[in-house]
């Protein structure tokens, strides 16, 4: 863990990315499995703990057999069938694809998921603007975009509040629902307006060469990082070629 | 900065905004600028900051001027300080929400950094560079908003209303840091404020503008307010020594209508609460006004009261003249049982707004009781007379003034003659004429036997309305004589 809590999150990102391009890649059980296994053994080898996981992952924990269900019944149907009605199918073919799908799931999720905890986004916005060369403007604005959320969630509540003293409580949950999601669409709308206008006032979007306060940087970690998870996808894309198991997406 | 026959107007108005200004302001002076509402005040700080004046958004002419340039192309020469303390941090942390200007103007490194201690400093804004932004007060967000401004060495300072949304406390903390920011580094200020005694020691010129945004008096802030005390005072303009006439505060009320008994408060029903073991009484025809420090829980108090958050320990109860045969727990009621019973005005009207037009907002109440007869049409246009706003019936809510669209839920809560009543800061940035008319409107209910609860910072509000004063602090709340707050 210690080797990821001093990264650059760009070099975070960029190693989401490279563990998960095989799996985007592929729609087989075997490369997922391969690198589910080695992520897990990697991180633990790293010191994470099992609660810390379980914690952290758990909508994923769910999600995944979930979304495999769902290939279980209505995937491609191939090989033997096992039991079907209606439109579902249980298949040979569908349960190779179910497990594959579970797995995906996971091994995409997780490490996505562990090397994204406690990314500070402004420390992201500044990599991704400094390093990555992405549109000042466009970074910071989405940075500054998100800070809104904080108080679009305390406009929500004092919204709910309002309408139950304006005689509006009562309503069926859904309609009030829609209601107040315009109303705080407006909101957010004036907002974001005001925020605009204070960053301008602030020489924001003068068109002049914008510098930064805060330097992002790369180190040997970062390398590290990197290398680590192209060790992890090679391996696991390699192994699948190697035991001929591998099911490419566009085949 | 100098201006010749200026004037802007907003894209799809008739009317301009500003017309005709000739003003010119020399270095180092500092100005409080004054006017009614809709005089363009705001419009003018915006275009001296250069921050309006794209195409899409309205047209100008005349000349505006900032150290004879351009405004737009002097962006940074003057910095802008709005009114909105929510609306102006920009990161997430105090250091880089300072260091922003500063990175925009394209400074090197090793200079934004001395100078975001030094601006911090000035404004006397005493937390570390990664303390949280959104964990500040009122006052302090605002004088981090100033701090921002000033690490950009602005020849020019502009405040828009700076003051108008802080308690007493945060106002001192920010004209003191304004003050101190002034002195050193020899900066212009123009400032916007309708408090006029908040600004007095600090400024040397005095320029009015009326209706139309021509200048109508300018000069040294004693002459200017002797000349033109009754014109500033119609404008809405809070003078010096001239607090308004009130019959004050008095002795009285009549039976309970609310009662609370150990009650804790808090926001998240699972969460800790904010204050314990709270006791209060609210008597009939006398009304009630609790104030105490910025999050010393007061609002909470009064959505509890006003039965819109169930008390987290304790109870609150109604009497049974107010219950009329329901239970005497106000949160348990539902929506439109609490509409004919408590009557709750936010601090913020914006987040009550659910009407398309004025009139429907007010007939929103009447309406979840289904009482739509001539009954209710008359009682509508009986509200819109007495708060006048009968002349923007058909307007859109949110495009109203701060003044109307307070005065406007006032109107909506009053629809269904609830004879208790909640109101958190009901004078918050208010000016003057909309202070006076509430103040008046509200005694008038308390005259008609209603409970009137308030919950408010203003110590002209307390003189006036403070029959009975409670001060809510960490250990309780408090019964105290309406002098001692006003004083």
């Amino acid at each position: 863990m210690r080797l990821v809590a001093r990264t650059n999150p760009v070099t975070r990102l960029a190693a989401a990315i490279v563990v998960t391009t095989p799996l985007l890649l592929t729609l087989d059980w075997s490369a997922s499995t391969v690198i589910l296994a080695f992520e897990l053994a990697l991180l633990f080898a790293a010191g994470m703990k099992l609660g810390f996981l379980l914690r952290s992952t758990w909508p994923l924990l769910i999600a995944a057999p979930l979304a495999g269900v769902g290939m279980l019944l209505y995937g491609a149907p191939s090989g033997r069938e096992y039991a079907s009605f209606w439109l579902a199918h249980i298949t040979s073919g569908s349960i190779g694809l179910a497990v594959a799908v579970s797995l995906r799931a996971l091994a995409i999720g997780i490490p996505s998921i562990v090397l994204f905890r406690g990314v500070d986004a402004t420390e992201l916005a500044d990599g991704l603007a400094q390093r990555v060369r992405l549109p000042a403007d466009f970074v910071l604005g989405t940075l500054a975009a998100q800070r809104l959320v904080g108080l679009l969630i305390s406009d929500w509540r004092q919204m709910s509040l309002a309408r139950r003293a304006r005689g509006l409580g009562d309503a069926w949950a859904l309609k009030r629902f829609a209601g107040m999601s315009f109303a705080l669409l407006v909101l957010a709308i004036r907002r974001g307006t005001k925020l605009a206008t204070a960053m301008e006032a602030r020489g924001f979007g003068g068109g002049g060469a914008r510098t930064w306060a805060r330097p992002s940087v790369f180190g040997a970690r970062d390398a590290w990082l990197v290398a680590i998870a192209a060790v992890v996808a090679a391996t696991g894309l390699g192994l699948d070629l190697a035991f001929g198991t591998v099911h490419w997406v566009w085949a | 900065m100098e201006a010749r026959g200026w004037g802007w107007r907003h894209t799809g108005r008739l009317r301009w905004a500003l017309d005709g200004l000739d003003l010119v302001i020399e270095p180092g002076e500092r100005v409080l600028l004054l006017g009614p509402s809709g005089a363009g005040k705001s419009t003018l700080l915006a275009a001296l900051a250069g921050v309006v004046g794209a195409d899409e958004e309205g047209e100008q002419r005349g000349m505006l001027a900032v150290d004879g340039r351009h405004p737009a192309s002097a962006r940074g020469r003057a910095g802008l300080v709005l009114q909105d303390p929510d609306a102006q941090a920009v990161l997430a942390r105090v250091g880089d929400d300072v260091a922003f200007g500063c990175e925009n103007l394209g400074l090197p490194r090793e200079e934004i950094w001395p100078r975001v201690t030094e601006a911090l400093e000035a404004v006397g804004l005493d937390v570390p560079l990664d303390h949280p932004t959104g964990r500040l007060s009122g006052g302090q967000r605002q004088r981090l908003a100033i701090a921002g401004v000033l690490a950009m060495r602005p020849g020019l300072l502009l405040l828009d209303e700076p003051t108008a949304n802080l308690d007493p406390d945060g106002v001192a903390e920010v004209r003191d840091a304004v003050g101190r920011a002034l002195d050193r580094t020899g900066a212009t200020l123009v400032v916007v404020e309708h408090r006029v005694s908040t600004w007095l020691g600090l400024v040397d010129r005095v320029v009015v503008l009326d209706r139309e945004g021509a200048v109508l008096a300018d000069g040294a802030p004693a002459a200017v307010f002797a000349a033109q005390h009754a014109a500033l005072e119609a404008a809405g303009v809070w003078l010096p020594d001239s607090e308004p006439q009130t019959p004050g505060a008095r002795a009285g009320g009549g039976e309970r209508m609310l009662s609370a008994d150990g009650l804790a408060i808090g926001r998240e029903r699972r969460g800790a609460p904010v204050r314990t073991g709270l006791e209060l009484e609210i008597p009939a025809g006398a009304s009630t006004v609790i104030t105490g420090r910025n999050g010393v829980g007061k609002s909470t108090l009064a959505l509890t009261l006003g039965g819109l958050l169930a008390p987290l320990g304790g109870r609150v109860e109604a009497s049974a003249a107010l219950a009329r045969g329901l239970v005497p727990e106000p949160h348990r009621w539902r929506s439109t049982q609490l509409l004919t019973r408590i009557g709750t005005v936010f601090q913020e009207p914006e987040h009550t707004l659910v009407g398309r037009t004025v009139r429907d907002e007010i007939a929103v109440g009447l309406r979840a009781l289904k009482d739509r007869g001539g009954a209710a049409d008359a009682r509508i246009d009986e509200l819109l007379a007495r708060l006048r706003l009968e002349h923007l019936a058909r307007a859109n809510p949110f495009t109203l003034s701060g003044g109307e669209k307070r005065r406007l839920s006032v109107a909506a809560v009053l629809a269904t003659r609830p004879p208790v009543l909640v109101l958190d800061e009901p004078t918050f940035g208010q000016d003057r004429a909309t202070w006076v008319e509430l103040v008046g409107l509200l005694r008038g209910l308390v005259d008609d036997g209603s409970a009137l609860v308030s919950v408010s910072h203003d110590a002209d509000f307390v003189r006036a309305l403070g029959d009975r004063v409670l001060r809510l602090g960490e250990s309780g709340l408090e019964r105290m004589p309406a002098e001692a707050v006003a004083a």
